[in-house]
């Protein structure tokens, strides 16, 4: 009885972000005014990290709320207010000569590409990981730990090599900003 | 997910079954009530307290003391006509009081308010919810009650609630990397994620709380972040009243705006409760031998000192000062995130071998005199206006040209 519970619970956890994240990302394309768009997008990743909690990877649910629904859209609210965006555009418009044709060819793609991925392999399940060679994740605290190993220890290369490329665009970032905050240019501003 | 659940609690070590449904039930409820319970008495409390710091008498009509003060506010709250705005974007208008009120929530849920019960033969941890990624939900729920503050203050379509609206996400989010820094100091040092076990690691008295464990720095570092996190005194920029009217809720009325206020006072007493969770051993205390009531004492060990970080805030907010923007935005990049992300580098190195950690000091403090210096030819190299009326510190946040399309409207 116990496991027809929680296989009943199972379903309908998948099925709510299964629903959170489609009628999300849905909104995002279809909202015609940008922030609504952006609050679709935060559906989406609320829905991602919901299915992250079902496969027991809390560690990714909660990165996933702070980074990127916490962070990430946070900034693209705020370039959609700042440059004035926030108004309804006509959609209908085509600044590429074709695009939708192409958004086409290319839905078609990645959905093949998913579904050739998934008859081939297991990795998008959940059942074998990279970590532990095939050996199923532990749940709850163990994940934090696995996680990190895995991270600090076989992946330390490619862990270090994304920190300096973060470092070099922040730093890229303020020298670009601040090219127009000399003398001169501050009086022509102010 | 049967194990996952039992991972985090001993509720659900023999399963989900109707009792142990109805237990969680019950504590979500308890919890529910316990936090607006104490939402009023902290609106009371607050009142009163300023009041006396101010020579004031503050509310007294209402019940004993003034108490049922907060009740009359908000049955009046409710009374009152609702507007929206022409310009209002409506449905985002409508949502945004609940992200910032249902966060506060969750915050709470995490907190352990006790130590074990048996009922029924089931172990009950006093908390509502003890998930295994714990601390990091209080982070993740602190980035979406953004969101509140934001869209509120975009949704009213009008110029200062969105001005007051943009400084608040700006700084909640400069804020959120000093907090998080010093959370992973507090995760380094206790091995482990859940509320649980960073209050479990802290047993045997006070020389084991995080507070005296990790040096103050840590908890001070926390405490200034968290106030700011709060948008109260000294950083409640977001709602100065000389320059923004009444901050990024100034268009909304009636119980709209009693959620605003309900939630700023739950998020007062929910960060108070972290603190003390986090940084001084959450219902650790002496408890006298009782019969039967052994129970009670960590929970009022508990409130008490909660009811101390509550009655702190009502003091910096009536002895300190209203930071300006710039310097409110120095002290968070400038001043705390080096801090504890250097604080976190010692405290790390110390937890491998006491070498490491004197290591790990020195490399710090080498490299807080570079950073001095860096920003001393930084204070150098910026211009600013020399006939100014107000010499600028800092530069603004936002270019001037921004801001000014903002108040004249759309010329540029």
């Amino acid at each position: 009885m116990i496991a027809s519970t929680y296989a009943l619970a199972s379903i309908l956890v998948f099925v709510t972000a299964a629903l959170l994240i489609l009628g999300g990302a849905v909104g995002v394309i279809t909202m015609k005014n940008p922030v609504h768009s952006a609050l679709s997008l935060i559906m989406t990743l609320f829905g991602v990290a919901v299915a992250f909690v079902a496969q027991s990877a809390d560690f990714l649910a909660a990165v996933e709320i702070i980074v990127y629904a916490g962070a990430i859209v946070v900034l693209f609210l705020f370039v959609i207010m700042f440059l004035g965006v926030d108004r309804k555009e006509n959609v209908h418009v085509e600044p590429l000569v074709g695009q939708r044709a192409f958004a086409g060819v290319g839905v078609i793609i990645t959905i093949a590409g998913l579904i050739a991925l998934m008859a081939k392999s297991h990795w998008v399940t959940g059942t074998m990981s990279v970590s532990t060679n095939g050996v199923k994740l532990a749940v709850g605290q163990g994940n934090v730990k696995q996680l990190g190993t895995a991270v600090f220890t076989t992946y330390l290369f490619a862990f270090e090599a994304t920190a300096a490329l973060l470092v070099i665009a922040v730093v890229g970032a303020v020298l670009l900003a601040r090219r127009e905050r000399t003398l001169q240019s501050e009086e022509v501003e102010v | 997910m049967n194990q996952l659940l039992a991972s985090s609690d001993p509720l659900f070590a023999h399963g989900v079954t109707g009792v142990v449904l109805l237990i969680v039930l019950i504590k979500v409820l308890i919890g529910f009530a316990v936090i607006m319970g104490s939402v009023t008495i902290m609106i009371w409390f607050e009142r009163k307290a300023i009041s006396d710091m101010q020579s004031r008498i503050g509310p007294q009509r209402w019940g004993p003391f003034g108490l049922f003060q907060t009740l009359a506010d908000g049955l009046k709250l409710i009374a009152k006509e609702d507007l929206v705005p022409a310009e209002a974007d409506r449905f985002v208008f409508k949502l945004a009081p609940y992200l910032v009120l249902v966060p506060a929530f969750i915050t709470f849920a995490l907190v352990p308010l006790g130590g074990t019960m048996h009922i029924a033969g089931h172990t009950v941890m006093l908390q509502v919810a003890n998930p295994p990624m714990g601390i990091l939900l209080m982070l993740a729920m602190s980035g979406v009650s953004v969101y509140g503050v934001m869209l509120a203050g975009w949704s009213s379509g009008s110029k200062y609630p969105l001005l007051s609206s943009v400084r608040a996400s700006a700084q909640m989010i400069s804020y959120e990397a000093a907090l998080g820094m010093t959370v992973v100091t507090i995760i380094l040092a206790t091995g482990s994620l859940s509320t649980h076990n960073i209050v479990a690691a802290q047993a045997g008295g006070v020389w084991h709380w995080n507070i005296i464990r990790l040096g103050i720095v840590p908890f001070v570092v926390f405490l200034i972040a968290i106030t700011a996190e709060l948008n109260r005194p000294p950083f409640d920029v977001v709602e100065a009243e000389s320059e923004l009217v009444g901050g990024f809720n100034t268009e909304y009325s009636s119980i709209r705006f009693g959620i605003f206020y309900l939630a700023e006072f739950m998020n007062t007493i929910t960060m108070s409760a972290i603190i003390v969770t986090l940084f001084l051993g959450g219902p650790a205390g002496w408890v006298p031998n009782v019969p039967h009531l052994r129970w009670v004492f960590p929970i009022l060990w508990f409130v008490a000192k909660v009811t101390f970080f509550c009655f702190s805030y009502i003091w910096f907010r009536a002895s300190l000062p209203r930071f300006r923007y710039d310097q409110v935005m120095d002290l968070g990049w400038k001043r705390l995130i080096p801090l504890s992300l250097g604080w976190m580098l010692i405290v790390a190195g110390f937890l491998i071998a006491p070498a490491w950690g004197f290591l790990m000091a020195s490399l710090v403090l080498l490299a807080w005199i570079v950073l001095t210096r860096a920003f001393e030819l930084g204070q150098g190299r910026e211009g600013g206006t020399r006939d100014a009326v107000l010499p600028t510190v800092g530069e603004r946040p936002i270019p001037g040209r921004v801001i000014r399309r903002f108040t004249d409207g759309e010329q540029s």
